[in-house]
């Protein structure tokens, strides 16, 4: 039974032996401190029944609403064990011991009653309830936390006045690195942790130095006390980089992507890119704001972006096309539903704006105000998001000039706008000037689509943003 | 006591850097605040700081604060069944989950909320609510108003004018509760109406009520001439000054950390995640061409994500594949229309371009999006 008690005892156990051993006075009996299981059999903790507290105003029965632990939780004095709920009012219970939770008395709704047990705690035979005799150490947060302080050999210790004024100011003692003897939490500490809470100038003490905990597991060399005096440096975790892996699973937006990105892998994908010079684009695009303000909408960019492309794809409707899965037939489709990326706070989405080869500049700009709207507040319907037939992707207004981007499939273009920089630029004279450049990169399906096809739209394309009366010609 | 005094040290240098902290330092008595601010995730943040950082020990604090247009559900509620979270959206009427627990309210400008902080052992209900009933009273004698067992108040006998809630720490606790003075009661009973059939959870209901506007019995009756009486009663009980500090919920030196409260607030996590286990068992009519489908939908959401989904299609109606592909892609999302959006959208993308295919799949998906 002893040994079997050994192995189930968390590696607490092993640290308060060596500890118990040498500040506890119930344990002097231990002359050793080394044999875990000599000294463990006898430190292993009494259960102890927390009671549900009287909540006030006569009530005697609650229901218990959510567990904030579970078995086998290491739990520290004062942490939130669970979330109770009588008429009206959600009462948090919290922790009177420091130990680890053996049972939970009652499962989510159930009625728990006013002075009956709530959970089953081990504490240490060594301590009491927030004993304030010796110095007595503070059992670390959780288990992972507790597995890297005992690696590193760090306890928490603290006099009863410092646990008192930690108490007082609702601070959890794991949370405070001790700069005292042994890592121990002097009141200069705390005082130090409020003031960067409430934000006050404390001036510097003596030991200001923050000593992150110490590598060895041997005998803790004192802290260097006689460095030069700094005020610690405000750090928001001062202990030693405690990071863990966070392992979620796949879901929502994430999956989505996974499911486009994995298909569009079957697409064999080539590029081409060129630099448009967008200079006298620009320069309309200045007259035209306020004209299009005046009618409540914002213009930007891509509405001249996708109507030139619309234009472009009247010529080279292969890019507007789809292939089947067996690749036996190519549909070339009718409607140019223009597909524009847009990135939200949960991810990737790409709304299209139907039709674009009858609407106006205007039209689309309109079209593009509402998907935009409907896209930042998580609102966009699923007519919205299906039926794209071509794609353009503004990565450059987050910043970047060449992009290699994927094919959404069943499409078989895409095109990224990089950036627009002004760059000098030689005219027709031979002289420098400044112009407005920015960089496109298409990818296309090599299997249904060929370089020349490409350029040729990609020339036509540039044709008409860099002079865009061009564009008067041809639009419909 | 050395350490108290010590704390107030503290807080006296915040006062000799921001002069607007000056009343925090007061030493015993009670505190007035009124939120400048009307968002009301600010403001639910400012009573968890209250919460978590005051010491209520020698002074019992009221705070007043109004919210532009929202929702605010109890602390262990369910959003789908208390309220219409379709119309909402559309009407962007935000939706809060508080830490309180009891039932859910609307809130306007014509709302005002009342926050009585004091000590766990100082926790009493019932003298909060007398309080306000008496200033009412004070201001005008004619009013009929009365608190009941469940601590609500009534106008008339009949109107609920105000609602309560409570929360309960180790140390310290408070009481906040509404008081209906000029709201839009017609808002107010259209979003508080769910359209969600088939639910089936064990999250607090809330009792729908008769409500009315203090307003409408007395057209003088503002929201300001209200919370100036109950402040100037709540002065008059604690022995204090009946001046009214005005705070800022965004002021991160007088509250430190409060944006962090105000974020998670905000979450996804919070706000819908923290709804108690529950399922959804219906039936979707689905008209499609010339007949109309009964399709049995079955779904187990729990922490907010479809943790089980069974969808009763008719056989062949689409393809095998595609169907459970649904299901697969829905377990583990969010509940969540934006969410299951994405992802139906997403898997049209890799499925055979038809149709008559694509018509149904889109049927399909909206009618299981409006079910969240």
């Amino acid at each position: 039974v002893c040994i079997h008690r050994v192995r189930s005892c968390s590696s607490i156990r092993f640290i308060k032996s060596k500890y118990v051993c040498v500040f506890d006075k119930s344990a002097l009996k231990f002359s050793h401190q080394q044999r875990l299981f000599r000294t463990s059999a006898v430190s292993c903790g009494q259960i102890v029944q927390f009671k549900l507290s009287d909540i006030g105003e006569g009530i005697t029965e609650v229901t218990v609403k959510e567990w904030y632990v579970k078995e086998g939780d290491s739990v520290s004095q004062f942490d939130s064990i669970c979330e109770v709920q009588s008429d009206k009012a959600s009462v948090t219970i919290t922790s009177r011991y420091d130990g680890i939770i053996r049972k939970l008395h009652y499962s989510i709704d159930d009625t728990a009653f006013v002075g009956k047990p709530l959970v089953d705690i081990e504490i240490d035979a060594s301590k009491g309830v927030a004993s304030e005799e010796d110095v007595v150490e503070t059992p670390p947060m959780s288990h992972e936390e507790h597995t890297h302080q005992e690696i590193k050999g760090h306890k928490t210790l603290a006099t009863p006045a410092v646990r008192r004024l930690a108490m007082e100011n609702n601070i959890k003692l794991s949370e405070i690195v001790g700069t005292g003897k042994d890592n121990r939490i002097l009141k200069e500490d705390i005082l130090n942790y409020l003031a960067k809470q409430t934000g006050a100038i404390l001036p510097p003490s003596p030991k200001a130095e923050i000593v992150p905990p110490l590598q060895k597991t041997e005998a803790v060399p004192a802290a260097p006390k006689d460095k030069a005096r700094k005020i610690p440096v405000p750090v928001s975790r001062p202990v030693a980089f405690s990071g863990k892996d966070r392992t979620e699973p796949v879901t929502g937006f994430q999956k989505a992507m996974v499911k486009t990105m994995s298909a569009a892998l079957k697409i064999p994908h080539f590029g081409y890119s060129d630099e448009v010079d967008l200079t006298q684009l620009v320069q309309l695009r200045e007259e035209l704001k306020p004209l299009a303000e005046m009618r409540g909408v914002k213009l930007s960019f891509m509405p001249f972006f996708i109507k030139a492309a619309s234009l472009g794809l009247l010529q080279y409707p292969i890019l507007n096309a789809s292939l089947d899965e067996n690749c036996q037939n190519v549909t070339y489709k009718a409607s140019h539903n223009i597909g524009v990326a847009m990135d939200t706070e949960q991810g990737l989405i790409v709304p299209n704006v139907k039709n674009v080869q009858v609407c106006s500049v205007f039209d689309i700009a309109v079209e593009l105000n509402r998907l935009q709207s409907l896209g930042s507040a998580g609102q966009l319907g699923t007519s919205d998001l299906t039926g794209g037939t071509f794609t353009l992707s503004n990565i450059g207004t987050i910043g970047g000039t060449y992009a290699k981007p994927v094919i959404l499939p069943p499409e078989v273009a895409i095109g990224a706008l990089g950036k627009i920089q002004v760059l000098p630029r030689f005219n027709g004279k031979g002289e420098v000037f400044k112009a407005q450049i920015m960089n496109v990169s298409w990818s296309a399906d090599h299997r249904i689509i060929d370089g020349a096809t490409m350029a040729r739209f990609s020339n036509l394309w540039k044709s008409y943003l860099e002079n865009p009366a061009s564009m008067l010609l041809d639009l419909k | 006591m050395v350490l108290q005094s010590l704390k107030n040290c503290l807080w006296l240098s915040c006062v000799l850097r921001t002069p607007k902290a000056c009343f925090w330092s007061t030493a015993s008595g009670g505190l007035i605040i009124q939120s400048v601010s009307n968002d009301v995730y600010q403001n639910l943040a400012v009573e968890d700081w209250i919460h978590d950082h005051m010491d209520l020990e020698k002074q019992h604090v009221l705070f007043l604060w109004r919210n532009s247009p929202a929702v605010v559900i109890g602390r262990h509620q369910n959003p789908w069944q208390e309220c219409n979270l379709r119309l909402l959206r559309q009407k962007n009427i935000k939706l809060a989950r508080r830490r309180s627990g009891g039932g859910t309210v609307y809130h306007d400008l014509g709302n005002i909320n009342l926050t009585f902080f004091t000590t766990r052992k100082k926790y009493e209900r019932m003298e909060n609510l007398k309080l306000i009933v008496k200033a009412l009273k004070a201001l005008r004698p004619q009013l009929d108003v009365h608190v009941t067992d469940r601590y609500d108040i009534l106008l008339d006998r009949q109107y609920k004018i105000s609602g309560t809630a409570a929360k309960l720490g180790r140390t310290s606790a408070y009481h906040h509760c509404t008081l209906l003075c000029n709201a839009d009661k017609f808002v107010l009973s259209s979003v508080l109406k769910s359209p969600y059939k088939g639910l089936k959870s064990n999250a607090t209901p809330s009792v729908p009520a008769l409500v009315k506007n203090l307003f409408e019995e007395d057209p003088s009756l503002t929201s300001e001439i209200l919370l100036d009486a109950i402040a100037k009663e709540y002065a008059v009980q604690h022995q204090m000054d009946h001046h009214i500090t005005l705070i800022n919920p965004a002021d991160e030196t007088l509250f430190p950390g409060i944006s962090n409260k105000t974020k998670e607030l905000q979450t996804w996590e919070w706000v819908y995640g923290k709804t108690p286990k529950f399922s959804i068992s219906t039936c979707l009519n689905m008209a499609y061409k010339d007949s109309v489908l009964d399709v049995k939908v079955n779904m187990d959401v729990k922490h907010g994500r479809i943790e089980v989904c069974n969808i009763d299609l008719p056989e062949q109606w689409l393809p095998p594949g595609l169907s459970s592909e649904l299901v697969k892609g829905l377990t583990g999302s969010k509940f969540c229309p934006n969410e299951t959006t994405t992802l139906v959208t997403t898997l049209l993308r890799v499925c055979p371009q038809d149709d008559e295919l694509h018509s149904r799949w889109n049927l399909l998906c909206e009618n299981m999006i409006s079910l969240m």
